[in-house]
């Protein structure tokens, strides 16, 4: 075992050890938990970017560890395991940033901190995971180190959200297990590196099997993937604070379960087997429902951090959509979406976190003029909103395109109208918020902020930085080192050259 | 030959009566005596059924059987001892087991 | 014979019966006492390390007492189901030990004396002899070969169990220690009878002996019917466990610990025993789909009572009903499957109960001894006050839900994969749907704890060590979960 081996288990690590730490830690060493904290979210940016040279090299890193006889966690590193790792490693930083800043006087910050790196650590360990088993203990793990963050304040509300989040989530986890289970109980042990490989041995024998398994996986993951009809659990988690809500709930949890989904249809069944048994036009059909309808819910809140929920629900589904339609392009488009709408979504729960916590506004309908209390908050929404919208150059642009274009390569264009009635619903509830909160003049009194800057420095940076991110990520997209690139030479391994 | 199915048959009785009267019976002397019925009759059955009818018959049951009425004697003073606490925090409880 | 190696197993029993004696002659004496319980985990510690790394080195083994062979003397049997039980059962009583000392001994202050006055409850001279009894008893339950040690053994731990029960001197106490004693001198007394009728059958009580002159025929059954329905009602198997719930939540929490972690445990071990090892021949396989009926029931009956009762140690009671229950859903898989990954996987999943349970059972004394009482009503907030005692609970409890890395995961797996290769489909989605049954009173008490409220009056600090132990039990789940692999890979 070569050193490079390890780098998986280290990344892991950076932030478990320290979390295990930071549980210890008194509520008034601040400065000590501050360092762990930052320390630990460099340390692993860092060995990501190690991990990307290894394998850019042609290195292939694999750790093993026997849990017990016959079944062991594996992690490695391919190209789709990567691009998570990045993204979250990433956003881990700059959510660290803004929680810190965010919690500032709160009570447990040492449980909160405790519990927020557990929870980097499980989406490294679905990233990083090399099998199916695997998928399901950092799955699971995340579910249950998520919880105490969504209940956090302790309120009554909050902890029956948290019970609602359990409900859907454990029995999603049930379905996800016994499907897992099943499919090794026929097939053995289920490696991504196969493509598929696995379910094609089995496909002349067990079709009806099968089809009942790819119900079962997808099943557990719709839950974390806000699928409709059980997509019910992502509004109401919506109490949890700010940092928790952008990070976990338009980042991490969200995207276990599309990268789920994405692991599931291309490294588990594999694009030939998933199209003979039929199942992609099922995942396909619920999609679109989900896109349409999370777009129309989004409406109609008030609420912003609801309205900016259900257009999670319904921007997620476009990853989904794309896996389901099954062409390079279209799987290009899904996978960039991924980091994409992180960068976007993450943009905009900084901005209602920084709205709510430095002027008290969670409304829509109390936005007016807030633009200009706090213009560089409401720019970065803007340049988030306007991307969500489809607006070129921005991120969100690019991905609808590519979308769009591999809807028109398999014949499905009504794939095409799906995402523009969706594009049209998302200008429908996010440019009258611009409207509000720009145009229309302040209905009381703002807060005068206490320095020169329109609220504290670390809760504005991490906005700001994300949103410049979307716009390059947009604007550079033809570079070889952009996610667009990385997301086709993903399609390519697939599909082939 | 009568005695080789005697004194089993008698153990079962022993048993199905102490078990009967364990169970239904509320008073918790009772419930001891039912208990040691039943040992009785378990320890009857065992030697019971190793007795073929000559002198020189099986000892193992007969070892099996003495150390299970050593338990026996054990375990009704335990429960007596527990009675006897119980008797003095609440008289009326002994009468009527809950 | 190795002298000192298998003289070792020996200790296993022996050391504690003798600290039993010598507690009891030295009256509870503090500093004595203290030591014979130390020399005692020692010898235990010693012992359960020799057996271990006997069994992993040359695989299973008998010994002899007093160097007498079968059948007139005694020998006794370690094989890799009951060395994992014996290897899990040491770190419980450790920290069950360390726990009851704290409580025993925790300084109460004279500003408390007006309200918690002077509290029935053991005292260290009646405690220690019949702790130590109880130790001595489930280690030779794991340990015996014969059927008639077995009954013994299943005696001793039982009585040694009632007693102690009984120790916590209040009424309910009392009454919940006879209703156990009733239940077991009528389980035990059913085994005696099925060991009669197997004796008249085979001439022998030897396991060995009757593992190779198993027969299948009418007098085989009904003997196993008896000997199987007195465990079952030690193990507490719906229907058979309305004893249980009251006995454990009565009782001084270390006590409830072992009750519920091993002596509850050792009946289903010696279920899988008995009826899937040595008699197997014998056993009609209708009787593991009735038994596993009862289990799925009993795991919904004890999560519905978990979920209404109103004092948190009724409440891990009534879980450990439902976990019985489902370690009886297992049965059927494991007899259809038949394979070494799925007799793995009951272990596992029992093991997992006895760690995560006596866990739960140590931390709710903490909190019981820090509020003065254990009502879930009026403890509000104790995540905040007791952050060790709640992540112990916590852990423990997510051990018991099938969290991954935790060993109650490692077992469901094993389980649901083995299962699914022979069909038993019902058993594999009671074990793997029996999460979320588990999770909703786990949830019930985390929710509790974490809500945010003052402090009630009348809290007292808690001794660290007690919380500790606790916690390091629970930590211990997820020990297991990630690292026995290295130990089960070369048993057989």
């Amino acid at each position: 075992m070569s050193w490079a081996d390890l780098l998986p288990p280290f990344i892991l690590g950076s932030s478990l050890l320290p979390g295990l730490v930071i549980f210890f830690l008194p509520e008034s060493r601040r400065t000590l938990r501050t360092a762990l904290n930052l320390a630990s979210a460099c340390l692993k940016l860092v060995a990501v970017a190690v991990l990307m040279a290894v394998v850019a090299t042609g290195g292939q890193p694999r750790w093993e560890w026997s849990l017990a006889p016959g079944f062991d966690l594996a992690l490695q590193a391919d190209a789709l395991s990567l691009l998570f790792v990045t993204l979250s490693a990433g956003l881990w930083l700059v959510t660290t940033v803004y929680a810190i800043a965010y919690l500032e006087g709160a009570p447990q910050r040492s449980r909160f901190f405790g519990f927020f790196s557990l929870c980097v650590s499980a989406t490294v360990g679905i990233a990083l995971s090399a099998d199916l088993l695997t998928f399901l203990v950092f799955y699971e793990i995340l579910t249950i180190t998520t919880y105490p963050l969504v209940v956090h304040r302790g309120t009554r509300r909050s902890l029956a959200a948290g019970g609602t989040y359990l409900v859907y989530t454990l029995s999603g986890g049930v379905l996800l297990f016994v499907g897992t289970a099943w499919l090794t109980a026929l097939a053995g042990p289920v490696d991504f590196a196969s493509g598929g490989a696995t379910v094609d041995t089995l496909i002349h024998e067990h079709p009806g099997a099968l089809r009942a398994i790819f119900a079962l996986l997808v099943a557990g993951l719709a839950v974390k993937a806000a699928i409709v009809p059980v997509h019910g659990w992502l509004p109401v988690a919506m109490i949890a604070p700010a940092p928790v809500s952008a990070l976990l709930h338009a980042v991490a949890v969200v995207k276990a379960g599309a990268f789920g989904i994405l692991r599931v249809v291309y490294d588990v069944y594999g694009v030939q087997a998933a199209t003979d048994l039929g199942v992609l036009t099922w995942l396909a059909g619920f999609a679109t429902i989900t896109i349409l309808f999370g777009s129309l819910r989004a409406l109609v809140q008030d609420d912003l951090k609801r309205r900016l929920a259900y257009s999670t629900v319904s921007q997620l589904s476009y990853i989904t959509l794309g896996a389901a339609l099954a062409t390079p392009l279209a799987l290009t488009g899904a996978v960039v979406h991924l980091v994409h709408q992180g960068l976007m979504k993450i943009t905009l729960f900084f901005c209602a976190g920084n709205l709510s916590e430095t002027l008290g506004v969670r409304r829509v309908s109390e936005m007016a003029g807030v633009g200009r209390r706090m213009p560089w908050t409401m720019r970065a929404f803007a340049v988030a909103a306007l991307g969500m919208i489809g607006t070129p150059p921005i991120a969100g642009f690019v991905s609808k395109w590519y979308l769009g274009a591999g809807a028109l390569s398999s014949g499905d264009g009504w794939a095409l109208a799906v995402l523009v009635a969706s594009g049209l619903l998302n200008a429908a509830y996010f440019l009258p918020i611009l409207k509000t909160a720009w145009f229309e003049p302040a209905r009381k009194a703002w807060p005068v902020s206490s320095g020169r800057l329109e609220t504290s420095w670390m809760l504005l940076l991490p906005p700001l930085v994300t949103a410049a991110l979307s716009l390059l990520v947009g604007v550079c997209a033809g570079v070889d080192a952009s996610p667009l690139a990385w997301a086709g030479r993903i399609a390519r391994e697939v599909f082939g050259p | 030959m009568t005695s080789l199915v005697l004194y089993p048959l008698a153990g079962v009785v022993a048993l199905a009566l102490g078990l009967a009267g364990l169970v239904t019976r509320p008073h918790l002397l009772t419930k001891v005596l039912a208990f040691n019925l039943m040992a009785t009759g378990a320890s009857l059955l065992l030697v019971g059924l190793g007795h073929d009818g000559t002198a020189s018959s099986d000892p193992v049951p007969q070892a099996m059987v003495l150390t299970g009425i050593v338990v026996s004697v054990s375990a009704t003073a335990v429960a007596l001892a527990i009675i006897a606490r119980l008797s003095r925090l609440d008289p009326d409880g002994v009468e009527r087991s809950d | 014979m190795d002298g000192p190696v298998t003289a070792s197993v020996g200790w296993l029993v022996a050391a504690p019966l003798a600290g039993s004696v010598a507690t009891f002659l030295l009256r509870g004496r503090r500093g004595a006492s203290e030591a014979v319980l130390l020399l005692t985990a020692l010898a235990a510690a010693l012992a359960t390390n020799g057996l271990v790394a006997r069994i992993m080195g040359s695989g299973p083994y008998t010994v002899e007492i007093g160097s007498w062979g079968a059948p007139a003397g005694i020998e006794w049997a370690v094989d890799d189901l009951s060395a994992a039980f014996l290897a899990v059962a040491l770190p419980v009583w450790i920290a069950a030990t360390i726990v009851a000392h704290g409580l025993l001994h925790s300084p109460r202050s004279p500003r408390d004396a007006r309200v918690f006055r002077k509290e029935p409850g053991p005292t260290a001279r009646t405690f220690w002899p019949l702790w130590l009894l109880l130790w001595g008893g489930v280690n030779a339950l794991f340990l015996s070969a014969d059927l008639f040690n077995l009954y013994v053994a299943l005696e001793l731990a039982g009585l040694a169990g009632v007693a102690l029960v009984a120790t916590a001197g209040v009424l309910p106490a009392l009454q919940a220690a006879l209703r156990y004693f009733f239940a077991n001198v009528a389980g035990s007394i059913s085994f005696l009878t099925g060991v009669a009728l197997v004796y008249h059958r085979y001439q022998t009580l030897d396991l060995q002996l009757l593992r190779s002159a198993a027969e299948s025929d009418a007098s085989t059954t009904v003997a196993l019917a008896l000997l199987g329905a007195g465990l079952l009602l030690k193990a507490a198997l719906f229907p058979m466990h309305a004893w249980l719930p009251r006995a454990h939540a009565a009782a001084p929490a270390p006590v409830s610990a072992i009750l519920s972690a091993l002596v509850v445990k050792a009946p289903v071990y010696l279920v899988l025993r008995l009826w899937l090892d040595v008699f197997h021949v014998a056993l009609p396989p209708s009787v593991l789909t009735f038994v596993g009926a009862l289990g799925a029931i009993g795991i919904v009956w004890g999560s519905a009572r978990a979920l209404r009762v109103e004092r948190l140690k009724s409440l891990i009671a009534y879980s450990t009903v439902a976990q019985v229950g489902l370690l009886f859903t297992a049965f059927p898989i494991v007899h259809a499957a038949g394979s070494r990954d799925a007799r793995w996987g009951l272990v596992f999943l029992a093991v997992g109960h006895a760690v995560a349970k006596a866990s739960m059972f140590l931390a709710a004394g903490g909190l019981a001894r820090a509020h003065g009482h254990d009502r879930l009503d009026q403890m509000t907030g104790f995540g905040a006050r007791e952050p060790l005692c709640t992540y112990a609970f916590g852990l423990g409890g997510m051990s018991l839900l099938g969290v991954p890395g935790t060993i109650g995961f490692s077992g469901k797996w094993l389980l649901a994969t083995s299962g699914l290769e022979v069909w038993a489909v019902p058993w594999v989605v009671a074990v793997s749907a029996s999460a979320l049954l588990t999770a909703a009173y786990v949830w019930r008490v985390l929710a509790i704890a974490i809500r945010s409220a003052p402090e009630p009056a009348g809290t007292r600090p808690l001794a660290r060590r007690i919380a500790w132990s606790a916690f390091a039990l629970a930590v211990l789940t997820v020990a297991l979960g990630l690292g026995s692999g290295p130990f089960v890979e070369p048993l057989p």
